[in-house]
């Protein structure tokens, strides 16, 4: 019940608009992979495409080695759940998850011990004679899953199932999403545009954007060594400060770079790409606060929210920039209060013009 | 003494009704009693008098019905009726459906024969017997002509008591296909289009699919066809009218036209209100009975 899914230059316009432009990616049996991106980026599409709801202008999919790009959407060996669930309404919970068994002549028996697996599982026994419309988002929810468990597929394919939910059951759906994967080590695709699902869930993040895939990698290692500049500010709650670099030279660490007359920051990044460097970026919780004059800036807290862990302070600059830095939960400090910012440079991610990213070495993991 | 002036009670509050508002349902509502609810009741109450069209009559009670189920063509008009609307009901709900499955596509071609099938709903009852007599002219017409294409004689359709029914069923079914056409059409465009998805990846066969998918969504909506059309086609006037008369020998006359016969041609209008009265009945009792087979079935 896993499958190893290849997709080899990958190309869809949906008339004159291009929405996939020869993309690969290969995902190996038994991983929980993410396709995250901003709407329209075209991570939904590709789903469709491996489900076969979407044809393949370009290229091939492969599942198991086996090409199924040709293949109807039911002989594919995947399962889908929607975001809108796409439960047939007239037919009640049980015929729902059978209905997919019957139309392969599944053996009674067989699918009555699949259906009352999941819905075990799933805790949703209570609820095999109910119609759709009786039941709550998160019910439906877990009998969308459960019509994909019982055909016991190759693979799942999840398309945005959270973002009907509120939020405390889109965090506990979450979780039992991944615990359904670590029970059924399938090949699962998930595909959201929601940084904390994808962060919580993933094995690997595929992070997508205008059309083509700008970094594959593990949830940690896109977050701290984002590719690119668009990748640095999709992925972190709250996004990566960035500023312009408007002159750059050898310092202590690596390549001190300057923003703006009075900032001066000194990054890991090696020196050799001083030549390249257009901005730089620096998360909140490598951005401090101190006493006015005890830090690289001076500037007035513009706005502070209170997170209750912690607080973030929105911090504008003398030079009218403006940066988030991180503070306590317990700070004293309110909006108009007047500090300074500390940088730790070590943590500091510098851009070239195109937006790809260079990292000091101690920004690693 | 000086007199305290009392606080000015508010005309009406928040939720009491403001009977101004029965302004904007005036007009509506007086031409629905006027129109109406009102011949509905002097319809009844004509249906017990000895009336023509100089005078109301003495009370006859029951007496007008006693004589209409003693009158042979009444009931034969009853059953013809019934006939037609076996004839065409399931037959407009059936082939209604059919174009409705084909056409709904949203291709050039699928539009222009939308448009072209519900054309012939526009036409006026004259235009559309017109049209079906010159198909069913003996020797010249349409059928005669096409049957004459491989050297048969076309049936005489119009004057053969066993087929004057079904030249009427099959005018009327020509003209009426647009409605249930265009409610089935309506229907389908509002299943969400991501079951169809579900059941494409769960291994579904274009007839499960229909059978299992597209036909239980729409099941509402057939209820209302087949209300509509019972609602209608137990109407059958101008069709048999226009061309057979009723004729030959009563085989097509329904009810409407036995009622206009009495009431206006025989000027027995107490007859007429009486039959009028059965008919009323008898499509209250056909749809009702359908609105509660279709409601029995019916799922949350």
């Amino acid at each position: 019940m896993s499958a190893e899914i290849e997709i080899r230059n990958v190309s869809k316009s949906f008339g004159s608009a291009k929405v996939l432009e020869n993309l690969s990616l290969s995902i190996p049996g038994h991983e929980f992979v993410v396709f995250l991106g901003p709407s329209g980026c075209g991570k939904s599409t590709l789903l469709r495409m491996i489900a076969g709801l979407e044809s393949v202008e370009d290229g091939e999919i492969l599942i198991n080695g086996e090409r199924i790009d040709h293949l109807p959407p039911g002989q594919r060996g995947v399962a889908m759940v929607f975001q809108s669930y796409a439960l047939y309404p007239h037919m009640t919970v049980r015929q729902n998850m059978t209905f997919g068994l019957e139309n392969i002549n599944v053996a009674k028996d067989v699918i009555d011990a699949r259906v009352a697996d999941a819905a075990r599982m799933l805790e949703i026994g209570h609820l095999l004679d109910r119609k759709p419309g009786q039941l709550s988002g998160g019910q439906r929810q877990r009998v969308a899953i459960g019509r994909a468990v019982v055909k016991e597929p190759n693979a799942f394919l999840f398309d945005e199932p959270l973002s009907n939910l509120d939020a405390a059951l889109r965090t506990r759906t979450r979780i039992e999403l991944a615990q359904l994967h670590q029970r059924l080590r399938s090949t699962m695709i998930f595909v959201t545009h929601d940084q904390i699902e994808a962060m919580t869930l993933a094995d690997r993040i595929v992070v997508m954007n205008n059309k083509k895939i700008e970094q594959i990698g593990a949830p940690m290692e896109i977050y701290d060594r984002p590719a690119t500049r668009f990748v640095a500010g999709f992925v972190g709650t709250p996004q990566m400060n960035f500023l312009d670099v408007t002159a750059a030279r050898p310092g202590a660490l690596g390549l001190s770079v300057a923003c703006g007359p009075k900032l001066s920051i000194d990054t890991a990044v090696a020196p050799d790409v001083a030549g390249e460097v257009a901005s730089l970026g620096i998360r909140a919780e490598a951005v401090s606060l101190a006493a006015p004059g005890e830090g690289q800036a001076d500037g007035v807290i513009d706005v502070l929210e209170r997170l209750g862990d912690r607080s973030l302070a929105h911090v504008r600059l003398d030079d009218g920039q403006m940066v988030v830095a991180n503070e306590s939960g317990q700070t004293r400090l309110g909006v108009g209060a007047r500090v300074a910012l500390r940088f730790d440079g070590t943590k500091a991610h510098l851009f070239d013009g195109a937006g790809k990213a260079y990292h000091g070495r101690e920004a690693a993991p | 003494m000086t007199a305290v002036q009392a606080p000015r009670k508010p005309s009406h509050g928040p939720h009491s009704p403001d009977w101004k508002n029965a302004l904007f349902v005036a007009p509506y509502l007086f031409f629905f009693v006027t129109l109406l609810v009102f011949p509905l009741f002097w319809g009844i109450w004509l249906s017990f008098h000895k009336a023509d069209t100089f005078s109301s009559g003495p009370f006859v009670g029951f007496g007008n019905y006693v004589r209409l189920f003693n009158d042979k063509v009444f009931l034969q008009s009853v059953g013809n009726t019934f006939y037609f609307v076996l004839l065409t009901v399931p037959t407009l709900a059936l082939i209604g459906l059919f174009l409705a499955l084909a056409l709904n596509a949203r291709t050039r071609t699928a539009t222009v024969l939308r448009s072209l099938f519900f054309f012939s709903s526009v036409l006026s009852v004259t235009i559309v017997t017109l049209i079906w007599r010159i198909v069913f002219i003996p020797q010249f017409g349409l059928l005669a002509t096409v049957y004459g294409w491989f050297g048969a004689t076309a049936p005489a359709f119009v004057s053969d008591p066993n087929l004057a029914m079904i030249a009427v069923a099959m005018a009327t079914i020509w003209w009426c296909l647009g409605l249930p056409m265009m409610l089935f059409l309506s229907a389908l465009q509002q299943i969400p289009g991501d079951i169809y998805e579900a059941a494409a990846l769960d291994n579904a066969s274009r007839w499960r699919t229909l059978t299992a998918i597209t036909l239980p969504s729409i099941k509402r909506t057939f209820a209302l066809v087949i209300i509509i059309q019972i609602v209608l086609q137990f109407q059958l006037f101008g069709q048999a009218w226009l061309m057979t008369r009723g004729g030959p020998n009563n085989v097509t006359k329904p009810i409407v036209l036995y009622i206009y016969d009495t009431a206006f041609r025989r000027w027995d209008l107490g007859l007429g209100a009486a039959a009028s009265e059965v008919l009323f009945v008898l499509i209250l009792l056909a749809a009702m009975a359908q609105y509660l087979i279709s409601r029995r079935k019916e799922d949350l």
